[in-house]
């Protein structure tokens, strides 16, 4: 493997790991439960975008014949990440789970109730 | 140097693990813990492919699809749960 | 619907194209028998599909969904980038809001497109559809100005959307 490329993967592979540990991070500083579902959807997300791509240059490299199976978990991933977020917060708005201080609140009464 | 950043990115991802393990014993309440859940089997996956990268095998590429699909159907199957006190009707 | 024509062989197109496209994929090859069963399948699934499938708006303009994904994926990055500066930031600093976006877009499909592309972007989440599917409840993780997050909302992702299925 010549020097440039490991030096594009092995920064794709820091990036994902941190973007992963970012989404984990989020997990448990975020103040309230809606805040909290924003960090494992998205930057948890991309961070295994990057780390499917590093993954599928290094076994295509490796092999020296195109691998690109890694593709179904990424698509597969990006498909059902919101899906998982819309059903969170769903049940979360109807256990009506309390809501961060100084939340802004547009919705009407019968979908998001009062905010402590 | 690429097996330096892959020793590394296993400490980063052990540590969103362990922070996972925390929220979901944390709570404090059950989406809080089934939120936990799901990014622990999405960070799971993490884990198993950089194990691929550094074994050069992509013998784990079924695991890890199996743990995607499984993952989000318990998650759907949880939130429902949540929903209507049932899981099927 | 004569035998010799072609949505008698794919009455489901895209459904066909996927299945062919997952089969490879999965097995990871495109040697000429992994090819022959792929093409099987692409012609056998959607056959037997066909008949469950429930009505969807047609996609009026194909070409427009790779444009449509192409700005989506590079969203996403930035969008991602802005969520991960946001988490390490003190908590006091962020303005999380629910606001209300009001839906032009009509019909099942579309509305689930555009509450997925609303999950994955601007530091948004879609929470929940209102009964009528007029409006859509969205949490926002650090809100500047109201109106034009909206506004970006509906110009940048709905209007694109309306325009590929044309409803």
């Amino acid at each position: 493997m010549n020097g440039i490329l490991e030096i594009i993967l092995s920064v794709l592979v820091l990036i994902g790991a941190l973007l992963v540990l970012l989404g984990s991070i989020g997990l448990v500083k975020l103040p309230d439960f809606y805040t909290r579902l924003h960090a494992p959807t998205k930057a948890t997300t991309l961070g295994l975008g990057c780390l499917l791509i590093a993954s599928m240059i290094i076994h295509t490299a490796a092999n020296g014949s195109l691998s690109v199976h890694e593709l179904l978990i990424t698509v597969f991933l990006f498909i059902t990440a919101p899906i998982t977020a819309h059903m969170l917060a769903k049940s979360a708005l109807h256990l009506e789970l309390d809501i961060a201080k100084g939340t802004t609140n547009r919705c009407p009464e019968d979908v998001v109730k009062k905010s402590v | 140097m690429l097996t330096n950043a892959l020793y590394i990115a296993f400490g980063l991802v052990a540590l969103a693990l362990a922070l996972n393990m925390v929220s979901i014993l944390r709570g404090p309440s059950l989406p809080d813990r089934i939120l936990g859940l799901d990014t622990l089997y999405i960070n799971s996956i993490a884990l198993i492919l950089l194990y691929g990268m550094l074994e050069l095998t992509s013998i784990h590429f079924e695991a890890s699809l199996l743990i995607a699909m499984l993952g989000f159907v318990g998650t759907a199957a949880l939130c429902k749960y949540l929903l209507r006190g049932d899981i099927i009707e | 619907m004569s035998r010799m024509s072609l949505t008698y062989w794919f009455p489901m197109p895209i459904h066909s194209i996927v299945i062919f496209a997952v089969w490879l994929l999965l097995n990871n090859s495109a040697v000429p028998g992994h090819i022959l069963l792929a093409l099987l399948f692409a012609i056998a699934i959607p056959k037997i599909c066909y008949p469950l499938q429930s009505d969807q708006p047609r996609v009026h303009k194909p070409l427009k969904i790779f444009r449509y994904f192409s700005i989506l994926i590079w969203d996403i990055v930035i969008a991602n980038l802005r969520v991960a500066r946001l988490i390490i930031s003190p908590n006091a600093k962020l303005r999380p809001a629910f606001i209300a976006v009001p839906l032009d877009i009509e019909g099942a499909l579309p509305i689930t497109l555009l509450a997925s592309t609303i999950s994955l972007t601007p530091g948004t989440v879609s929470a929940d559809v209102s009964e009528d599917q007029h409006w859509l409840y969205v949490h926002v993780l650090d809100m500047d100005d109201e109106q034009a997050l909206i506004k970006e909302i509906k110009t940048r992702y709905e209007a694109p959307l309306m325009e590929i299925f044309e409803c």
